[in-house]
């Protein structure tokens, strides 16, 4: 018998029909309710953290007004600590002592508030949509064949409003709808390779083994308008590596000079100024998604997340010595965009086919 | 004697012992400083014996007796010059102690006298840079705000914005700069030790060099906001407001939550 009652009581314990409210819990009084001394010692505390606030007010000011800011880095940074520790102060005494009131020294009653119906009374309901038929009955929206002009214009004047604040913005994107754009820099056939940021041009004897030049296009720095976005496509990283060292690239024989090489400084994975340049191993780093490029074949992606080798400059030598390009980039530079060949794994054929938009 | 007192007041007397003085203080002044370039710069074929001498103890194993290197263990040293001894060697890199992918800065195993010497000896084989002089460095002479535009372009992506030093692959890094002194920075642009590509005097001119000293010289003086945390990029930042930030805010909300005793 034993055996069969057991596991339906058990059950019945496990899955009562009903909980019992269990109520609130045991009301323990805190120490500074049951003794005098304990109460004192809080009030204390409260009492010197709202001293600590008033001290760190006080030191604030006090710092303001006294301490004299130099030009002088040290002394820049040292009033900013005390003006700072005194505001923290200030601040975080407060805060605290509030805190610690109300935990040791306020009322400490537990009390119930019944949450009401989330449901409004049938009156109420019924009035709310009174309310709107009335209000539709007195606009007359009701009805179109009423006033048809009405609703016409004020339909038309809700759909034309949003245009007030798109146009200006499709507008400013201006050149930017035309993906072509995309794919030319401001490099010429006879831009003159210039450094960056004074912008005077280099010589071909300048560069020697091992150097890498942060290099823009020769008249960059006279440009009146746009100039840090022709820049921003425009930057070209310039290195000389030992002949023997590079890979010369099929079809690209002539772009390089005595093992001068230039390559696009504008990452193809999402555009990062692509320039830790390790002059032993050849290897480009890009310093946002680690991307490495291998500068003695190519510029061809050796390790990380770019799907293409950085774009050539091809490069010539004009007769006063000065490097300068031979032509703009053969293909678009920086991240792929969504009207960009997708093919482009060996950058060549991508080369060919965009050759006829040049 | 009365001829003498009619001198010693005479109205010129005083400017005259002044500029007296003057020559005597720029004269001495002048032969220390040419001095102590001259110990620099020049180099007596005994300097180049001993050198020849400490190479053959310390650096033949892997350079060669005849400095022209062994293939893929280390590089030819003819025509790197003075400056790349002086900068490899003053900074503990060389002789480097195990392979790995960079040999890093340690305390030097020479002398002053010994790096001269070995400098010597390496810049007789063939013309390379040589070491520079007290004035090319000195930091007081130049532009910190024109360094500052070619420290961006040219330094700031392997060393940080301020010279905190940044990592490169493989297990590489860029140093900080902030303890290199003003000599080893220049000679590090001039020769490209390593990873570090050359910044020649083409590149960057040497006035150019010297701003770039003045600017990382600059950051002696620290942060205007605080503290740098090693001013090496969002890692370090990110670290302190993760844990150090997140974890008193945990606290605090854990404090308010709990109740009084």
């Amino acid at each position: 018998m034993s055996t069969t009652e057991n596991p339906t009581s058990h059950e019945s314990e496990q899955n009562p029909e009903s909980f019992e409210d269990p109520g609130v819990p045991y009301h323990r009084p805190r120490r500074a309710d049951v003794d005098p001394k304990a109460e004192k010692k809080a009030e204390r505390q409260v009492a010197a953290l709202f001293g600590v606030s008033i001290v760190g007010t006080i030191v604030a000011v006090g710092a303001y007004m006294v301490l004299d800011m130099t030009d002088e880095i040290e002394s820049i940074r040292f009033t900013n600590m005390v003006i700072g520790l005194g505001i923290f102060l200030a601040m975080i005494g407060i805060g605290l002592g509030a805190i610690h009131w109300a935990k040791t020294l306020m009322r400490d009653h537990e009390m119930v508030e019944e949450r009401h119906e989330l449901r409004s009374s049938d009156e109420a309901r019924e009035g709310a949509i009174q309310n709107l038929k009335d209000g539709a009955e007195d606009s007359g929206i009701s009805g179109v064949k009423r006033r048809p002009l009405l609703v016409g214009t004020g339909v038309l004047a809700l759909l034309a409003a949003p245009l007030a604040v798109l146009w200006p913005q499709i507008g400013n994107m201006g050149a930017d709808w035309n993906t072509s754009n995309f794919g030319h820099t401001m490099w010429r056939k006879g831009t003159r390779l210039a450094r960056d940021p004074d912008g005077t041009p280099i010589k071909a004897s300048d560069v020697t083994i091992g150097s890498a030049f942060h290099v823009i296009p020769e008249g960059l720095n006279e440009l009146e308008h746009h100039k840090i976005e022709e820049k921003a496509k425009a930057v070209v990283l310039l290195l000389r590596l030992d002949p023997r060292d590079l890979k010369i690239q099929e079809g690209r024989e002539d772009w390089s000079f005595d093992g001068i090489v230039a390559y696009s400084k504008i990452c193809t994975h999402v555009g990062c100024p692509v320039a830790l340049y390790e002059q032993q191993t050849h290897h480009l780093l890009c310093p946002c998604h680690q991307s490495t490029f291998d500068v003695a074949d190519g510029a061809k992606v050796v390790f990380g997340p770019a799907k293409r080798p950085l774009p050539q400059l091809p490069i010539a030598v004009d007769e006063e010595g000065y490097i300068v390009a031979q032509s703009d980039f053969h293909e678009p530079i920086g991240p792929s965009y969504w009207t960009r060949l997708k093919d482009t794994s060996d950058g060549l054929h991508a080369d060919e086919t965009e050759e006829g938009g040049h | 004697m009365n001829a003498l007192a009619r001198h010693r007041y005479h109205r010129a007397a005083p400017v005259v012992l002044v500029l007296l003085l003057l020559a005597l203080v720029t004269g001495i002044a002048a032969a220390v400083s040419t001095a102590s370039s001259a110990d620099a710069a020049t180099t007596t074929a005994d300097d180049a014996a001993e050198g020849e001498k400490l190479f053959a103890a310390n650096c033949a194993s892997c350079h060669g007796l005849d400095a022209t290197g062994t293939d893929g263990v280390a590089p030819s040293l003819v025509g790197v010059g003075a400056a790349a001894v002086d900068f490899q060697v003053g900074t503990g890199r060389m002789p480097m102690q195990a392979s790995g992918p960079q040999a890093p800065a340690k305390r030097t195993q020479f002398s002053q006298e010994e790096i001269s010497q070995l400098a010597a000896f390496v810049a007789s084989l063939g013309a390379g840079p040589a070491i520079p002089t007290a004035e090319q460095v000195d930091p007081e002479l130049g532009d910190a705000a024109n360094g500052m535009e070619l420290f961006r372009t040219n330094c700031a992506m392997c060393h940080g914005s301020v010279g905190g030093g940044g990592a490169l692959t493989q297990g590489k890094f860029a140093p900080s700069l902030w303890e290199t002194t003003p000599t080893h920075i220049y000679e590090a642009m001039l020769t490209g030790p390593q990873s570090m590509p050359v910044f020649n005097d083409a590149n960057i001119t040497p006035e150019g060099k010297r701003n770039i000293i003045a600017y990382i010289e600059a950051q002696d003086a620290g942060s205007p906001g605080g503290l740098r945390l090693g001013a090496i990029g969002p890692v370090a930042e990110g670290m302190w407001g993760w844990l150090v930030a997140l974890g008193l805010i945990i606290a605090s909300t854990v404090w308010i939550g709990a109740r009084s005793s």
